[in-house]
């Protein structure tokens, strides 16, 4: 029998080949808590962030356009579910995930924690909240956990979806009246710094990048995604003809990067401790999602008890997700 | 006759609208991931056949009507869908009970119109046939998880039946454009499936363990634009950007 050291030599051989790690394969004891602390909270946003979204399905502008976010509100659904139950495969329970997210020992990503206050906040969060996300999950795609990793090859191409759609909801404002432009212009500014932090503390206020680089959780530092985003998306600002709300960005030759201002990192943090302008409401509508739908959850359990008791098939709670459609 | 058959669209649609509307006020609310997923789907579907029947009756209107137009920007009084659909979210239990009675309906409508004399119409019916057939099993499932379930789910959907399946009755009175419709054989006679309707439902009820209210039908006459005092807020909200921010593209 190897002992513990062995095995996480072999380990870290595995990871440094390349192989993924797949639920029933040994690891660290961290490496599992950190998976399920992250796979979590990378659940737990996509459905909170359905709700800043979802508080402008009824108020949408046009047919289309509802059909478009109501399609992709589900589809954050359909990510949280993917999530969960990769999750569970390291022995933890979608219930128990729930809990830690209501009482708040587990988080989720804090640009949720903002309100969605005109419809072109809409059009900003799929610009540049999902093209957030999309580089940090691109990255994932590759990362060492193999039910993870190909969680995040689904989730990705949805993504990229949402983000395209975003940015022509963009595009249609500012190709609008004035009016459409400057409630474009508005959102962006309000949503900009807030996309920035979405990556993270800066690279020296990160102890856990240099343990998650080396176990290929993360592939590159915060900062050097951060650099990535803003290289992106502000030629994409430019061509909407919109004005980057931060007065020191400017493309510098040197770095063949654009440099960019400094993020207000009180405002980070006060928000990550539960300060934010709608993280009390953020938790409270899935608190009372999670109450109200007892009763409903009880029936269906006791219901599909029943059901195998007397040795019928049981079509169970859990409906299975498929190209939009469930079966 | 276009005006009538613009109405009847008008009312095709707007049933599917504010039913539809309805669901997605729960997007991101109920009870699991799941129940989520499936309750969106089926508003997705809806608003999917709501596009079909605007689309085609902002063809048969002017240059300045658009299916948007026709979605957003009518008064109250003009929209004619039944009273049933505007009913709120009280509870998990409305919802399933609410989206049965519609289905159930559905399920004897859809095929009427396949055969409808007008082939706009009847290729909707056929494309939406096979969503009607799944919102039924996924209301009809519900129905009897709810109802089979424990004490309280079985008080609670009891309690959604009674107060909701006198509303049912206004889908088989026949208005004046219904009845046109009906003699231009683009649209059916709704009495013919009345009772089958009934004893489909009471099957329903009773494969659920629960009982058919005895209570009379409601008077209500949404199909003839009057409504619930629900519906001015809904279109508050339905119509906010269009009326807010009027003759713009979105
Ligand atoms: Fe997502
Ligand atoms: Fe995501
Ligand atoms: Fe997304």
């Amino acid at each position: 029998m190897d002992n513990i050291e062995n095995l996480s030599a072999r380990f870290q051989e595995r990871i440094d080949a390349g192989e993924k790690i797949e639920p029933k394969d040994w690891m660290p004891e961290k490496y599992r808590k950190t998976h399920i602390r992250q796979i979590s909270q990378h659940a737990h946003s996509e459905i909170v962030g359905m709700l800043p979204e979802g508080n402008w399905i009824t108020r949408a502008p046009s047919l289309k356009r509802k059909l478009g976010l109501l399609a992709k509100v589900q589809d954050e659904a359909g990510h949280g579910l993917y999530l969960y139950s990769a999750a569970e495969t390291l022995g933890i329970s979608r219930d128990e995930m729930t809990q830690q997210l209501l009482t708040g020992k587990a988080k989720y990503s804090s640009i949720f924690n903002y309100p969605t206050l005109t419809w072109a906040d809409i059009g900003a969060i799929g610009w540049l909240v999902d093209g957030a996300a999309i580089i940090n999950q691109v990255m994932l795609t590759r990362t060492s956990f193999g039910p993870y990793a190909r969680a995040m090859v689904r989730i990705c191409k949805e993504e990229s979806f949402h983000q395209r759609q975003g940015y022509e909801i963009m595009l249609t404002l500012c190709n609008g009246t004035p009016e459409q432009k400057e409630m474009a212009q508005d959102a962006l500014n309000r949503t900009w710094w807030p996309s920035l932090m979405m990556f993270g503390p800066r690279d020296e206020d990160s102890p856990n990048t240099k343990q998650s680089m080396a176990w290929k959780i993360k592939r590159k530092t915060n900062d050097e995604l951060r650099q990535q985003f803003v290289d992106i998306t502000v030629p994409q600002a430019e061509f909407l003809g919109l004005k980057m709300p931060d007065p020191e960005i400017k493309w510098n030759e040197e770095r063949g990067h654009y440099d960019f201002g400094a993020i207000d990192w009180d405002e980070f943090w006060q928000v990550v401790k539960g300060n934010g302008p709608c993280n009390k409401e953020r938790i409270a509508a899935r608190q009372k999602a999670w109450d109200d739908g007892q009763w409903v959850r009880d029936a269906a359990l006791a219901y599909s008890e029943k059901r195998s008791n007397c040795g019928e098939r049981s079509e169970g709670i859990k409906v299975q997700r498929s190209k939009g459609k469930i079966a | 006759m276009n005006e009538q058959l613009t109405k009847y669209l008008m009312m095709l649609g707007d049933n599917a609208m504010i039913l539809g509307h309805r669901l997605s006020e729960l997007c991101g609310h109920g009870p699991s991931l799941e129940t989520d997923i499936a309750l969106t789907n089926i508003s997705l579907d809806l608003y999917g056949q709501v596009r079909s029947y605007f689309q085609y009756a902002a063809e048969l209107g002017g240059e300045e009507v658009s299916e948007d137009t026709i979605a957003f920007l009518r008064k109250e009084r003009t929209y004619l869908n039944v009273v049933l659909v505007e009913q709120p979210n009280e509870d998990f239990g409305h919802v399933i009970v609410r989206q049965f009675l519609y289905d159930m309906f559905q399920s004897f409508m859809t095929p009427a119109l396949m055969n409808s004399a007008d082939e706009r119409i009847a290729a909707i019916a056929a494309k939406s046939i096979k969503e009607t057939r799944y919102h039924l099993r996924f209301s009809t499932s519900w129905m009897k998880r709810l109802g089979a379930g424990t004490e309280e789910s079985k008080a609670r959907i009891q309690a959604a039946v009674n107060h909701l399946l006198p509303f049912a009755d206004e889908f088989f009175v026949m208005t004046a454009i219904e009845k046109e419709m009906y003699e231009e054989g683009i649209g059916p006679d709704l009495q013919t499936f009345k009772e089958d309707f009934y004893s489909k439902v009471k099957e329903v009820l009773i494969e659920a363990e629960l009982s058919m209210p005895e209570s009379a039908p409601r008077v209500v006459k949404g199909k003839t634009g009057i409504h619930s005092e629900h519906m001015g807020y809904i279109l508050n909200e339905l119509q906010y950007m269009q009326r807010t921010y009027p003759q713009m593209e979105w």
